[in-house]
């Protein structure tokens, strides 16, 4: 049965506890440490290869950018003569369930070459379709936001919203016309 | 209690959801789909068997009046060590139960157990009850996953057997209770005939 308790053998019982568990936590962190980088750093550059052009170098630091107060992370895609053709914009906007975040393939034009899911907490059955819904996803390919309207019908756009989940497409199509905006400002700044 | 009746009272008798209803936050949140229901049952079953094993082994030296911190930080060593392998091995799955890995520290079965059975027995006994009341567990929330998913989006584990959506409040919420009650009255119907 339990030992008696006494103040000192809580404290010393506690320190002890503690100090293992510390110690296997430093470890399990030391030994995961690369896989989870390695594994994230994977994640990347999927997306990158799926929301950017099939040929062209893609820079492999990250860009930060700064529009409306708030700080853009984005990749460059070069083609052969150097020059910038298109760039991957992680955006994040706050959708029904918190936090929705995108990468965004803008071309130079404007033109959003295509979009990727990074992390989103919709509601899985319904917002979280906007990960895997086809023909919700295929509509941004190729849109071209110079003279259509980035935003879902209800809205008098042109996005074909999930069903039932208008607030998760909203956030989407305003994520992705964010991205648009990024862009146009890197493009800016080049010229 | 022969070491058998021990590894199976988790399935019938002393089902930590369907008898004991403990666990009921994981069990309501994570069912969305049956693979969601068995990927939490098994990682909360992970943490469970470790735990028991560690406590049985700490518990005739930790001090009565500190038992619960004691056991508590073992619980959550665990669980923080099976968050960190997960994002490093299996990082699709910690992307859709990530935000519940966690809450598995304040899920009552792990402690209810610790507490119940850890602390009073062996290793090889806490062995065994935490493997059998984690595969009550993982089981419990895979049929309540099957039966949301079925209703909520017209397929089983991914695979699809109907065209369309299905009935969409069975992904949401108010179809976690219901499936839950409903499952329950079956349960103990079932379970009381024997």
């Amino acid at each position: 049965m339990a030992a008696k308790s006494t103040l000192v053998n809580m404290a010393l019982c506690l320190f002890g506890v503690c100090l293992v568990c510390s110690a296997i936590l430093a470890g399990t962190y030391a030994l995961t440490k690369n896989p989870i980088e390695e594994a994230s750093r994977k994640a990347l550059k999927e997306a990158l290869s799926k929301v950017l052009m099939a040929e062209g170098e893609i820079s492999s630091e990250a860009a930060y950018i700064d529009l409306d107060g708030v700080n853009y992370e984005y990749y460059t895609q070069t083609a052969e003569a150097d020059s910038a053709v298109c760039w991957a914009v992680k955006s994040t906007v706050i959708g029904f369930g918190g936090p929705l975040t995108l990468l965004v393939g803008v071309e130079r034009n404007g033109v959003v070459h295509a979009t990727k899911v990074l992390s989103h907490s919709e509601t899985p059955g319904l917002g979280a379709k906007c990960e895997t819904e086809e023909s919700f996803i295929r509509q941004f390919e190729g849109f071209e936001s110079a003279s259509r309207s980035l935003k879902v019908r209800k809205d008098g756009g042109e996005i074909d919203a999930i069903t039932a989940s208008t607030i998760t497409s909203r956030a989407y199509a305003k994520a992705v016309e964010n991205a648009v905006a990024v862009a146009a400002k890197i493009q800016e700044g080049l010229q | 209690m022969s070491k058998f009746s021990i590894l199976t009272k988790g399935l019938v008798k002393e089902n930590p959801t369907f008898v004991l209803l403990l666990g009921m936050c994981p069990t309501l949140a994570t069912t969305t789909s049956a693979i969601n229901g068995l990927e939490m049952g098994l990682a909360t079953m992970f943490v469970l068997i470790l735990s028991n094993i560690v406590i049985s082994l700490i518990a005739p030296v930790v001090p009565d009046k500190v038992h619960i911190p004691a056991y508590i930080v073992v619980i959550a060593t665990f669980v923080t060590v099976l968050q960190l392998v997960m994002q490093a091995f299996t990082p699709q799955v910690y992307s859709t139960l990530g935000l519940f890995i966690p809450l598995i520290v304040v899920n009552c079965i792990v402690l209810g157990r610790a507490e119940a059975f850890a602390g009073k027995n062996g290793v090889v006994d806490s062995a065994l009850d935490g493997i059998g009341i984690g595969i009550g567990f993982t089981l419990a929330l895979t049929v309540i996953g099957i039966v949301r998913e079925i209703l909520g989006s017209g397929s089983v584990f991914g695979f699809k057997f109907i065209a369309g959506d299905g009935i969409l409040a069975f992904v949401m919420a108010p179809g976690a209770f219901i499936v839950l009650g409903y499952l329950l009255v079956l349960f103990n119907k079932i379970a009381k005939k024997q």
